[in-house]
């Protein structure tokens, strides 16, 4: 590969590329043309660096300069400034808020100080067009030491060894599924990648199919091979047209040098991968619905068991494992499970993404080891509740997630802690809420999402929803009574027991919990008809209803 | 493209590969940085060929440790083009008019075998920034 | 040995085969589940498993959520409690919620006290409906001739599509839109007229609520029955006369033909006939056809036609076959033909005025009897085609006491029937009286043992071979259209050796058909009117359709000989049109 004496990394992601990045490649590498310098400067487009807000990003190496909030206008200037005079184009640095201090160097700034990228690790650090560039970082070294050195039990005893849990929201033991599904003989089996990310405001699996497609197909070859499937399928949201365009030049490269198709690494080991694009619906992220769906029927989810692990894909053993899952597989090949189950909790091992939003400084994704507490992450990663404003509730695990309080801040969070305080891990969504936020509007905003998103294959899930916001909507209109909130606490109970899938399950959390934290407020909206926030119109005529993030 | 077949040869392509990719993971602290005035005043005496003789030089020779960065006016005007010099525990050393033959000398001597270009030197005393 | 496991429900400790559900293992412990989406008719192959209703919740110890006790399997060792509150208030409450988006008009509802969501109700002391909210309204779809779907009825068990789509392989229900707009329908929620459905009313005979039935005609017989000027025949259908008992409180299997035709004579029909009389026809016409294209080389396998559900699935699912079924109509159109031309000319009344009125099993007849090629001067062949069930609720109607009534016959000339006609009700029926008439037209010979054991049963394809002193008969039998569909797709791509085949759209054949009363999900019910309505035909004295005397008659004076005779040809046989499929 040639050298080059300085990289131009800007960043791919879909924040940035909204944002004209895509454009900005091209003015930088005209610039350098101009200038003579595109002999010796490179630019390369990345994947998400994560910290989107700041977006568009572009970071120059060696130097590890990193630019925030790029605009096409000053590409010239950092050309001209920074490549040839080396000279750091001060108004571009990213000034940390609680500091008030401008920050060179990506590595200091405390939006990253505190994470620890293994799923992300590539993300805004590789070409992900450029197969080259994953070899690079050992990229396909451990579908070759699965396919040379290992068995396929030694393969699934090392996963299991990890401790490594599904990413997607369950957190079912990955190694575990693996071996569910190796047991169940038959000549055909499937594995499948669930990039149905659905929950608002998250776009982990987005982030690392665009910035490290390689990763995901390396690992589904890894999966393929420890329980025997030769097809891979990758279910993708078609609103992802830049992972898709990604993945389809990854998939491409990979057969081209051999990591996909027939007797990979000389072994007798066959595999390949197409993709099947979902329309968006919520629930096909729910891994039975998903694959009615692949299959071309109706998304929605069926009875378990019995489990894909035993009757999935067109009725075969198939295995479901979420794109951040998949991510985290060839490093626990390579380094060894002990090395990633060094990071996390007792029963949660290694790291979560988030997509870390709403009222903090710093909006964007991070890479956290389990078991770092929420206040870390808002505080030190986040920077802190924007305008010196009060936190009041924290919104884990996407759209059917709890909200917590303030009292639960120190929790080191994993995916038993979070359940235990009303919540859960999720795909990872994290929204922060402030003093102006009203915790019934903000239950009936996600009620109102779970109750679009339900397929509507089950009673509870299908009317119980409809009716907690119906319930939910008198309140904030000043019209609830005190019965409504008994019927709002046992229907919300019964939606949540008796549902058929994880989206009726969870779809109670936000009320469920905001009625245990925050009932003085309930109190106040049936009782004294008065929203403490003063969110809710209360019967005047006043349009709110979404709340600001 | 031939395909891929054995870890060797994986790993072969990893090593290619990985020269190119090494420029984004130097860091300060295990690395050797060379900075090289390219303001105005340096780019006026030469810096350019400078600049581009240590790049060469560097990558003729393979030196995996040592990266190269351009700087702003150093504010020795008088001396340019000039090289300045970290390695890792080290202080830093600031050397001046620094030309095609010294910029090979100061990757021979002082990059390879850790020999200080006495004559050059203009300052070995500063606060590293 | 089946693997057995030990399970707790209640305390009570049962051992149960592994591939037992809590709901089946609870049966064996003599606890009752309330169910409502599940629908499990063992023999006829048809299972409703999508545990969408949630009515059927149970604890299971150790799980932290409440399992559906109708798709859950058991394990060694589970414990089960069907009876604590919490159980029991997830039930009702899925029920209060069902009721909640549910029109509860019970009162002038079709499905009164036959209605499985308004038993369950009753079942689970539902007193209030606490959760009040938007109820959604649908158009009702009256576009068919044959079924209605009343949207806002419907509980979305999907039993419904089930039937439609895995056991009758037609593909025309199925979901649509999601959350709490969730419909069943058509695609596109196209009108029902508009889409390729064969009307077999599967989907009608296993709907639990009134959000699918067939279309009423009651009243209009009523109406037709009271006009002066109109002479108004009835015909019944087979099957009739082993199910409708079902409706006055008999045992399934009752067989009650006599007081059948009491009844209708009761309500105030002018003539009361037997469809019976038809099907020794159509064996008659359908006989000699299989021997005209054994003996001229004509298209091999022949299909039964007196299926109209059947028939339209060829229509519109092989449109490249419909040269393969027989061209012969089905025995109730034939018999209303017969009826509006020699009964008419016989008794010299104006075919314009009379009213011939079938009361059939089915669902599909009511769309058959208005294909506008099944009629003569835009006079159809039958007028008004009413199910078992219109049938009861006309004899509730009208304050006849079934069960007392005398046992009477037919009325004469049409009345006659044979047993080889009776099995026209049941799978393998059809064939086994062709055979009974085949065999002695082929051999020449008399049919000593009539009974065609091996055409006989309740498996979803049959296959037989009948020797004909000689000549050897390959028979295929199929009920339910899924396993009609794999028979018609062997003779498309060559590989079917049948000579004939005898298909029957709905599973058991017309006593399970759409139009009978409803099982509600007991598929032993089915077996037992199969089983009457082969009693019935050891009963008759005449089993052979050839020897029924006033068939013979009708060739003599009026038909001509079967299939070839002019009039025969003319009257008794249609052709069927490849149509589009939606």
């Amino acid at each position: 590969m040639k050298r080059y004496r300085s990289h131009i990394l800007v960043c791919g992601g879909t924040a940035c590329e909204s944002q004209e990045s895509r454009e900005m490649i091209g003015k930088f590498e005209d610039e350098l043309k101009k200038t003579g310098y595109s002999e010796e400067v490179q630019v390369v487009k990345t994947g998400c660096f994560g910290f989107c807000e700041k977006g568009p990003i572009v970071k120059i190496h060696p130097d590890h300069v990193f630019y925030v909030e790029v605009k096409p206008e000053d590409i010239e200037e950092i050309v001209k400034e920074h490549i040839i005079k080396g000279r750091i184009v001060q108004r571009l640095l990213y000034e940390e808020p609680t500091l008030e201090k401008k920050i060179e160097e990506q590595e200091k700034i405390s939006f990253y100080h505190k994470q620890l990228r293994i799923a992300l690790r590539n993300c805004g650090f590789i070409n992900p067009e450029n197969i080259e560039e994953y070899i690079a970082e050992n990229g396909y070294l451990a579908l070759g030491k699965v396919l040379t050195e290992m068995t396929p039990e030694e393969v699934i005893q090392t996963v299991k060894d990890s401790g490594l849990r599904g990413r997607g929201g369950g957190g079912f033991p990955t190694g575990y599924k693996w071996e569910l599904t190796y047991r169940n003989k038959n000549d055909v089996k499937f594995i499948i990648c669930n990039a149905d990310e659905g929950d608002p405001g998250a776009f982990m699996d987005r982030s690392i199919l665009e910035g490290d497609p390689h990763s995901v197909l390396e690992a589904m070859a890894i999966a393929g091979y420890a329980i025997g499937a030769e097809k891979g399928y990758i279910y993708i949201r078609a609103e992802y047209p830049l992972a898709i365009q990604r993945l389809n030049i990854a998939i491409e490269q990979a057969r081209e040098y051999g990591f996909l198709g027939e007797k990979i690494f000389n072994s007798d080991f066959n595999f390949d991968i197409e993709l099947k694009y979902g329309a968006g619906a919520f629930v096909c992220g729910e891994e039975t619905a998903l694959i009615n769906s692949v299959e071309g029927g109706r998304g929605e989810p069926n009875a378990k068991p019995p489990f894909p692990a035993e009757s999935g894909l067109w009725d075969k053993p198939t295995s479901v494992n979420n794109v951040e899952t998949f991510a985290n597989i060839p490093q626990i090949i390579l380094k060894g499970p002990a090395w990633f189950s060094r990071v996390g909790t007792e029963g949660s091992k290694g790291t979560k993404v988030f997509a870390l939003a709403g009222k903090v400084n710093n909006v964007g994704l991070v890479e956290v080891p389990m078991g770092i507490t929420l206040r870390e992450i808002i505080y030190d990663i986040g920077g802190g509740i924007r305008d010196n404003k009060k936190f009041k509730a924290v919104q884990t695990g996407g759209p059917s997630g709890g909200c917590i309080p303030e009292e639960y801040l120190d929790t080191h969070i994993d995916y038993e802690t979070l359940k235990e305080i009303g919540s859960m891990m999720g795909s990872g969504g994290m929204i922060v809420m402030d003093e102006d936020n009203c915790m019934v509007n903000i239950s009936k905003f996600y009620l109102e999402f779970t109750e679009d998103e339900s397929c509507g294959k089950c009673t509870p899930c299908r009317i119980g929803n409809k009716r907690l916001h119906e319930i939910l909507t008198r309140i904030t209109n000043g019209r609830g009574t005190e019965e409504d909130l008994e019927n709002l606490k046992s229907l919300g109970e019964m939606v949540k027991e008796s549902s058929l899938c994880g989206l009726g399950q969870s779809s109670p959390n936000p009320v469920l919990s905001t009625m245990k934290y925050f009932a003085e407020e309930y109190h106040e909206h049936v009782v004294n008809k008065k929203c403490p926030a003063g969110v809710c119109s209360m019967g005047k005529k006043k349009a709110t209803t979404i709340p600001k993030k | 493209m031939r395909q891929i077949k054995s870890l060797e040869e994986l790993k072969k392509i990893r090593e290619n590969a990985n020269e190119g990719l090494n420029i984004r993971k130097v860091g300060e602290e295990e690395n050797i940085k060379l900075k090289v005035g390219m303001a105005t005043c340096g780019i006026a005496a030469g810096a350019r060929e400078t600049f581009n003789t240590l790049f060469h030089e560097i990558e003729e020779k393979n030196l995996t440790n040592v990266y190269l960065v351009q700087v702003g006016c150093m504010g020795y005007c008088h001396d340019e083009p000039i090289v300045q010099v970290n390695v890792p525990g080290q202080a830093p050393i600031l050397y001046g008019k620094v030309d095609k033959e010294k910029a090979k000398e100061i990757i021979e001597k002082h990059i390879e075998k850790g020999e200080l270009l006495q004559d050059s030197i203009i300052s070995k005393s500063f606060h590293k920034e | 040995m089946k693997e057995t496991v030990k399970v707790t429900i209640n305390d009570k400790e049962v051992e149960v085969p592994r591939e037992y559900t809590i709901l089946n293992a609870a049966v064996e412990a003599g606890i009752k589940i309330p169910t409502l989406c599940h629908l499990d008719l063992h023999d006829l192959k048809m299972v409703n498993r999508t545990a969408s209703c949630r009515v059927c919740m149970v604890e299971v110890e150790q799980r932290p959520n409440l399992a559906p006790a109708c798709a859950t399997p058991v394990n060694d060792g589970m414990v089960i409690r069907t009876d604590s509150l919490r159980a029991i208030r997830a039930r009702r409450m899925a029920v209060e919620l069902l009721l909640s988006n549910h029109p509860t008009d019970c009162l002038i509802c079709q499905r009164n006290l036959r209605c499985e969501l308004q038993a369950l109700a009753k079942e689970l002391n539902v007193r209030e409906i606490k959760y009040t909210g938007k109820r959604n309204k649908y158009h009702l779809d009256t576009s068919s001739q044959a079924v209605i779907k009343n949207q806002d009825k419907c509980i979305l068990c999907r039993r419904c599509e089930t039937a439609c789509n895995e056991i009758q392989t037609c593909g025309i229900l199925s979901a649509l839109n999601r959350g709490f707009d969730t419909i069943v329908g058509p695609a596109f929620n196209l009108p029902m007229a508009e889409t390729s459905c064969t009307y077999c009313g599967q989907c009608v005979a296993v709907c639990p609520t009134a959000a699918l039935t067939e279309v009423f005609h009651t009243h209009k017989v009523w109406e037709e029955l009271h006009k002066p000027d109109k002479y108004v025949v009835v015909q019944v259908a087979p099957a009739i006369r082993v199910a409708l008992g079902e409706l006055f409180g008999m045992e399934p299997g009752t067989i009650v033909t006599g007081k059948l035709a009491a009844a209708l004579r009761r309500m105030g029909f002018d003539q009361v006939y037997d469809t019976e009389f038809g099907a020794d026809v159509t064996i008659m016409e359908e006989a000699k056809e299989l021997i005209h294209r054994l003996e001229n080389g004509g298209r091999l396998p022949m299909l039964t036609s007196c299926c109209p559900a059947w028939v339209s699935f060829i229509e519109h699912q092989f449109p490249d076959m419909v040269d393969v079924p027989s061209t012969c109509k089905s025995p109730h159109i034939m018999f209303g033909t017969i009826a509006k031309t020699y009964l008419a000319e016989k008794m010299g009344i104006d075919p314009k005025k009379m009213v011939v009125v079938s009361v059939m099993p089915c669902v599909t007849k009511k769309a058959e009897a208005a294909r506008t090629e099944l009629s003569i001067d835009d006079n159809d062949n039958v007028d008004i085609v009413i199910t078992t069930r219109e049938l009861g609720d006309m004899l509730k109607e009208a304050g006849i006491d079934f069960d007392k009534l005398p046992d009477e016959d037919f009325d004469h000339p049409l009345g006659e029937s044979t047993g080889a006609a009776t099995i026209f009700g049941t799978t393998g029926g059809v064939i086994e009286a062709a055979m009974r008439t085949a065999y002695e037209w082929i051999t020449g010979e008399t049919l000593e043992k009539v009974d065609f054991k091996q055409l006989r049963g309740m498996k979803g394809i049959r296959e037989a071979t009948v020797d004909l002193k000689g000549q050897e008969i390959k028979i295929g039998i199929a009920h339910g259209l899924g396993n009609a569909r794999q028979m018609l797709e062997d003779i498309r791509n060559g590989k079917s050796e049948f000579h004939a085949i005898e298909i029957m759209a709905c599973p058991g054949g017309c006593i399970g058909g759409g139009g009978q009363p409803y099982h509600y999900g007991n598929d032993e019910i089915v077996k037992k009117r199969q089983e009457a309505i082969y009693k019935e035909d050891e009963r008759k004295s005449i089993r052979k359709s050839h020897e029924n005397p006033e068939v013979i008659k009708l060739y003599e004076e009026y038909l001509g000989e079967p299939y070839y005779g002019e009039r025969a040809h003319n009257l008794l046989h249609t052709k069927f049109e490849a149509k589009e499929r939606i």
